[in-house]
């Protein structure tokens, strides 16, 4: 059961990566560009941090799938969300 | 006769091998997480449905509040060091725990002073919708540290005194919510203080 889990370097490693995605986060956050496209690297930059923490710090990657799931569900509930509010937007005036 | 002591003793684990608090953790972190996706999708609306919203990097301290994410992330890591240390018998756990604790004590003492600078310039909840918004998602996600220091206290404390030798569920369960702690204000600072 130990083998299955992550290793101590494992977990290093991943600190090191967030650790770099933080920098590189803060310094785009310096820098003024196209807004949309500074939006979306910002926000698929936070999406890259928190799996790496859900998959090897909360052990996701090595647990019985059923958890993701669990934990999954209510992201697609707020892309429905998401998508309702941005129709609403369309439509309005 | 015979039936009670057959239902209690014959259901079977649907999942083999995963303790039913951790399933029962993770049925506890979805709601949590859906909570913070009605706060966070209720501040994207209110901010783009806004007409006039501050420029957020003229308000707020993002080198301060960057560090105050990086002691986050640290005490992340001391955390799932706890776990690996009692994993393999590693008596040092407590310690990592301790760290974990104290790393989230400073984080709740940095977001006290910028809220403290925050509000004698004058940003108030009831200034406007930016600080609504702002002190709302902050405010829950500090409530939320504050209540995971005090599990991880209670679980040092009880690790010093020689618990979790035989099963440290405990300390996962702990780190499960204390890591889930973590990826929330992972999208809150970008949300918050980067876009």
């Amino acid at each position: 059961m130990i083998e299955a889990r992550a290793t101590r370097q494992t977990y290093i490693k991943v600190f090191v990566e967030l650790a770099v995605l933080t920098a590189i986060e803060v310094a785009i956050a310096f820098f003024t560009f196209n807004e949309t496209l500074r939006i979306i690297i910002l926000l698929g930059l936070a999406a890259a941090k928190a799996g790496l923490v859900a998959l090897y710090y909360m052990h996701l990657k090595y647990d019985n799938r059923i958890l993701s799931i669990i934990g999954g569900f209510p992201l697609l509930l707020v892309v429905i969300m998401l998508i309702i509010f941005m129709f609403d937007q369309m439509t309005r005036r | 006769m015979n039936t009670a002591t057959a239902t209690t003793e014959q259901i079977e684990n649907p999942f083999p091998g995963m303790p039913p608090l951790k399933f029962a953790m993770w049925l506890f972190l979805a709601s949590e997480i859906m909570f913070f996706a009605g706060l966070i999708v209720t501040y994207i609306t209110i901010r783009f449905t806004t007409p006039t919203w501050p420029v957020v990097s003229d308000i707020l301290n993002i080198p301060l509040v960057a560090a105050n994410t990086f002691i986050l992330i640290v005490s992340s890591v001391a955390m799932v060091l706890a776990f690996e240390a009692v994993e393999h018998g590693n008596h040092r756990f407590p310690y990592y725990l301790l760290a974990t604790a104290v790393l989230g004590l400073i984080f709740l003492g940095i977001q006290a002073f910028e809220w403290n600078e925050l509000i004698h310039e004058g940003i108030r909840p009831s200034t406007d919708l930016f600080g609504a918004t702002f002190y709302t998602l902050t405010g829950f996600h500090g409530l939320h540290v504050a209540g995971g220091v005090i599990w991880i206290l209670y679980t040092t404390v009880k690790a010093f005194r020689g618990g979790y030798a035989e099963n440290h569920i405990g300390v996962e369960l702990a780190g499960l919510y204390w890591h889930f702690v973590d990826v929330v204000w992972i999208f809150l600072f970008t949300i918050l203080y980067l876009i």
